[in-house]
């Protein structure tokens, strides 16, 4: 039931245009920051040959385009996130779903599993890009494994708030802003806390994925990410559940 | 229809309040196989709540459902895949074609993957949405995004059928189709349809129940609702009329009264039949007897009459 709704889900967000437009800019984005780290990279490649220790392609050109998709995920996720409850509550359909013979668990996941499996493909389309480099030179695996791991998880976590908040309204618009306002908040807080080992980074998700970004995986940060989006889902069912006894 | 059918459907004292305000109070209903329901009201009697109830869509605050046997609140996954529903607004994903929509549907009331293609020729054939497989539900006209709400709900072959308001803004020839597709369905699965139009109990349902103010005040076959509180009576015109006081004598006749020149009401006890007297006078007394019509009962004269009652 799960994989059912999952399935109507990432097929519906292809049905609507503005889906391929988004990707299609999100290419062009991707590949302009791409060109622009490999060109800086090629420049100061000959002084960079000298130092003992120097950064490789992996490094200078992928960890930071990770970084980059990373912030842009801030402002992607929601504007996919938003449509997933709200919508259909404001065009009544959700009654089929609570009427059909699947639970308040069912839908949400299958929701989630549907949205995951569309971020995933602009994730992997993004470590396709870093592959390129192969082409010219050695790629440390491990460290762009590790980003698009924190890359995955990150959008997950992401994704797991926009779909509590798409949950708790009828107007997709206004899921998306409280979406967006809650994960700039949680930036925000990350920026401003100037100490890395400040108490209030480990509270943003931005925080723990730059342990990924710089290639460590820490099972802190994991079972962060990991609670984070329980804790997001679980409140999502309650609220579809909610549904069925407020009305 | 029989009473030794089992019933599909039983509903026991249901309420639902919206905050202080109590939107349906005490509904109890049965429904049993190949029997065709209509649920009467006024806008805002609490008939689509009920039916929400009936479905799951909403919890009622107190009693209980079950549903061929299952019981909607312990067991709603068996209860929830023998019930199809059309609500108000059909729940149509406007960007989905109306075959992937129906699939979808079919695949959410676990219908087996052998079967699915079957039924969904079978359902578009019912519901004449045999061209339109392809169509993208948004651009269909509401009649047809209405078949496509009811194939909706009769994909999984559902032993009960619960359709709010199927006919609402549909042009007359869709509703004869709908009506009949209705009639059809109601032969082999329970319907409960909601609804204010009067003709359309007349045409399908074989019971009736009234809701006003979240109560059921009234339930019966819709034959005998026809005769409620119906005093038996004709119209008589005459030519050359006698007196009011020689109809009146007339055995049988409670009350003649005179509605113009010609013509007047007579009504007489269920009983008798002083018609036929009446046409043997006017025979021999030169009456000149035109035309007698019978007096019916509309079924908004009954319904005005019984929700007036409360």
């Amino acid at each position: 039931m799960i994989l059912t709704i999952a399935r109507k889900e990432f097929r519906s967000l292809f049905a609507t245009p503005s889906t391929w437009l988004i990707l299609g800019a999100l290419q062009f984005i991707f590949a302009w920051f791409f060109l622009a780290r490999l060109d800086a990279f090629l420049q100061v490649q000959t002084q960079l040959a000298q130092l003992a220790n120097a950064p490789g392609a992996t490094q200078a050109v992928a960890a930071p385009l990770f970084g980059t998709i990373a912030l842009i995920m801030m402002m992607l996720v929601p504007a996919f996130t938003m449509r997933l409850i709200a919508e259909e509550r404001r065009n009544q359909t959700l009654t089929l779903l609570l009427t059909a013979p699947v639970s308040s668990m069912h839908i949400v996941l299958g929701k989630y599993l549907g949205l995951l499996l569309f971020l995933l493909l602009i994730i992997a389309d993004c470590a396709l890009l870093v592959l390129v480099l192969t082409a010219g030179t050695q790629l440390d695996t491990g460290l762009v494994l590790s980003n698009a791991l924190g890359l995955l998880l990150l959008t997950a976590s992401y994704a797991a708030l926009g779909l509590y908040v798409s949950a708790l309204t009828a107007q997709p618009v206004v899921a998306a802003i409280a979406t967006l306002a809650a994960l700039f908040g949680l930036w925000l807080v990350e920026v401003s806390a100037v100490d890395s080992d400040h108490a209030w980074r480990a509270l943003a998700p931005t925080g723990h994925f730059q342990s990924f970004n710089s290639g460590l995986l820490n099972s802190a940060d994991l079972v962060y990410f990991v609670l984070f989006s329980a804790a997001f889902l679980l409140l999502a069912i309650r609220r579809v559940h909610n549904n069925r006894i407020y009305g | 229809m029989s009473d030794a059918a089992p019933p599909t459907l039983s509903a026991h004292n249901l309420s639902r309040r919206f905050g202080q305000r109590e939107v349906v109070h005490g509904v109890s209903l049965e429904l049993r196989r190949g029997e065709v329901l209509g649920l009467l009201g006024h806008n805002g009697a609490g008939k689509s709540t009920t039916l929400q109830m009936l479905t799951g869509a909403l919890m009622p605050h107190s009693g209980q459902i079950e549903i061929c046997g299952f019981d909607l609140a312990r067991q709603p996954m068996q209860a929830k895949a023998r019930v199809g529903f059309l609500p108000e607004t059909p729940p149509l994903y406007r960007e989905m074609s109306v075959d992937d929509y129906l699939l979808f549907s079919a695949r959410l009331h676990r219908v087996p993957h052998i079967q699915i293609a079957v039924d969904l020729a079978e359902t578009r054939r019912r519901c004449g949405l045999q061209d339109c497989g392809k169509k993208i539900i948004g651009t269909l006209s509401k009649g047809y995004r209405q078949r496509v709400g009811i194939a909706q709900a009769i994909i999984h072959q559902p032993e009960v059928i619960i359709l709010d308001e199927p006919t609402v803004g549909l042009d007359p020839a869709q509703i004869r189709d709908i009506r009949a597709l209705i009639r059809e369905l109601g032969d082999a699965h329970s319907v409960i349809l909601s609804t204010h139009l009067l003709g359309e109990v007349e045409s399908i349902c074989d019971r009736v129940e009234i809701m006003h103010h979240g109560r059921i005040i009234y339930g019966d076959s819709s034959v005998k609702m026809q005769q409620y509180g119906h005093q038996p009576g004709f119209i008589v015109t005459l030519m050359a009329p006698p007196g009011l006081l020689e109809l009146q004598a007339i055995a049988g006749v409670q009350q003649a009264e005179q509605l113009s020149a010609t013509q007047f009401r007579i009504l007489h006890t269920p009983d008798s039949d002083p018609g036929s007297t009446l046409l043997a006078l006017a025979a021999q007394n030169g009456w000149q007897a035109k035309q007698l019509v019978p007096l019916q009962a509309r079924l908004e004269d009954v319904f005005v009459q019984i929700t007036e009652n409360q």
